[in-house]
């Protein structure tokens, strides 16, 4: 009875409607983004792309979404079946899980209340993106290794040291971010760059690192190694049918969205609309109003990394595994320590103005 | 060795140069390409409410033709048989009875007339054959179906909307050929 009283509850219904409209919108993003995938390869590839079920096609994910459920579900019978079907699910739980730390807007007031448009402002958020990241591999490895197929192995291993490889890379970049920010929360991050100039101008070689690594945890076209269709037969989801291997793809476009996120976050400024003085506007139009509009801000900044998502899948080809590796451990990671080296100094110096 | 010809053009493979290996120029010029194609003119054709033009000699499915007055001109005279070197046509004559000189031109006519539009090879020469006009070859293509027997067309499907009591599906069904001179 205790405890009762002292929980605050219009925090939890706050944050359990945040979590289910974060949840629905990143899910709905996603099967818009098999939609707009298929558009942007087909206008890029001179073709129209689906225009039949509704007008331009857009009820086209619906109806893969529904071939997909009505899909023979198939178990191979000497797999693990437990880790076969828990496989899918953590490639899903993960993708989702991310999105807990990103500042979607700043706060909406309402019921007399500030309410923060962010699930939870931990102030490690970098650090729990790279914890939550990083077990998005064990989806891929659990799949792969419990198909009991030596091609899913294959590519469930490529994968994995292709994920760990890159982010090493992505961290180093991400340390030389945090020496000018000197907080790990996004939130703060994204109020430091508000009506201000964005990290990017700051740290351009650490932005095309991350950019570069972010394709690459994603598992996007040039490092889509692990689901080598010519080499492999389709890598980790060969065995896969029906819905769960729906939950894999769903669970890459997922993981584009969110880390376009926190790309517009870190890098861009994060909701903060460009060319305006944010506080000002919010003084002036109202607190409510200025939530909304960077809400859509950041969407269209997130909306323009996925389009550049999609634009580099369908220029570039599939690197070799040994380009991938040269390019992550003898490239990237020196580029990567160079930056945070020379962003060291060029902080200190500031700071004591003087060596 | 000694090439066979003189097109043979030795392959390099010197090591790339630093500006290519840092392959970000090379990858923002195929980027720079792929985004002009978006605004490039799409050659599709949305196929049910786009079509083609046909070529004016084009053969399609045939057709058995009316008169003005709606009457089949056909007199299963039989040339059409004849000269088809698929043996695709078969046909049964019957004789007019008095009473139905509004349904046929002449005494006789063809109570029976089937196309195998397997066999048919769309060559034309029933066309050129026939003496009065009464088959020819359309702008329609056939159908496919998953029943071999759909595809011997008899009368029902062969034969021309009457002109009279349907002018726009017979004249849908004429198409835009031009009229043949005979």
């Amino acid at each position: 009875m205790h405890i009762f009283l002292t929980i605050d509850w219009f925090v939890i219904i706050e944050k359990a409607i945040l979590i289910s409209v974060i949840i629905g919108v990143s899910l709905l993003v996603a099967m818009y983004e098999t939609y707009a995938e298929r558009k942007v390869a087909a206008v890029i590839q001179d073709r129209h792309g689906p225009n039949r079920a509704g007008p331009f096609g857009i009820f086209q994910p619906l109806a893969d979404g529904l071939k997909l459920f009505m899909k023979e579900e198939i178990v191979p019978n000497l797999s693990n079946k437990f880790l076969f079907i828990l496989g899918p699910g953590v490639a899903m739980l993960t993708a989702m899980m991310t999105s807990a730390v990103v500042p979607w807007s700043g706060n909406i007031h309402a019921f007399g209340r500030d309410i923060p448009l962010q699930i939870a402002d931990v102030n490690i958020g970098i650090l729990y993106i790279f914890g939550v990241v990083s077990m998005g591999v064990y989806g891929v490895m659990i799949g792969g290794w419990a198909s009991n197929n030596k091609f899913s192995l294959l590519a469930a291993i490529r994968g994995a040291s292709q994920i760990i490889s890159y982010e090493l890379a992505m961290g180093l970049t991400l340390i030389a971010v945090l020496m000018l920010t000197g907080s790990l929360s996004l939130r703060t991050i994204v109020e430091q760059q508000l009506d201000n100039t964005y990290y990017v101008a700051y740290q351009p070689l650490g932005f095309l690192i991350f950019l570069v690594c972010a394709f690459a945890e994603c598992n996007r076209t040039p490092f889509d190694l692990s689901e080598a269709e010519s080499e492999l037969n389709f890598g980790y989801h060969q065995e896969y049918s029906s819905m769960k291997l729906g939950f894999y793809l769903f669970a890459e476009y997922v993981n584009m969205f969110i880390s376009s996120a926190v790309m517009a976050t870190i890098f861009w400024g994060g909701y903060d609309i460009p060319f305006l003085n944010d506080v000002n506007f919010g003084l002036h139009h109202g607190q409510n109003l200025l939530a909304a509009l960077e809400a859509i801000c950041l969407f269209l900044k997130i909306c323009i990394f996925v389009f550049f998502f999609m634009w580099v899948r369908w220029t570039v080809p599939r690197f070799r595994y040994d380009q991938l590796m040269n390019l992550g451990w003898k490239t990237l990671i020196p580029l990567a320590i160079l930056n945070m080296l020379v962003t060291g100094f060029v902080v200190l110096y500031h700071h004591i103005g003087h060596f | 060795m000694q090439a066979l010809t003189s097109k043979a053009k030795q392959v390099e493979r010197k090591p790339m140069t630093f500006w290519e290996k840092l392959y970000i120029p090379a990858i923002a010029k195929g980027m720079y390409i792929t985004f002009g194609h978006i605004f490039k003119k799409k050659p599709t054709i949305s196929y049910p409410e786009q079509t083609r033009p046909f070529s004016p000699v084009f053969r399609g499915v045939q057709v058995l033709n009316r008169d003005e007055e709606g009457r089949e001109r056909c007199t299963a005279c039989g040339l059409c048989a004849v000269a088809c070197p698929a043996e695709a046509i078969t046909m049964e004559a019957a004789e007019r009875l008095p009473g139905e000189e509004n349904l046929y031109r002449e005494e006789k006519y063809a109570v029976k007339y089937e196309i195998n539009m397997l066999r048919c090879i769309f060559c034309g020469l029933c066309e050129e054959a026939c003496p009065k006009d009464a088959v020819y070859l359309s702008e329609t293509m056939v159908p496919s179906n998953y029943n071999r027997k759909t595809f011997i067309y008899g009368k029902q499907e062969l034969l021309i909307p009457n002109p009279l009591t349907d002018p726009e599906a017979f004249a849908k069904a004429k198409g835009n050929r031009p009229e043949k001179n005979s």
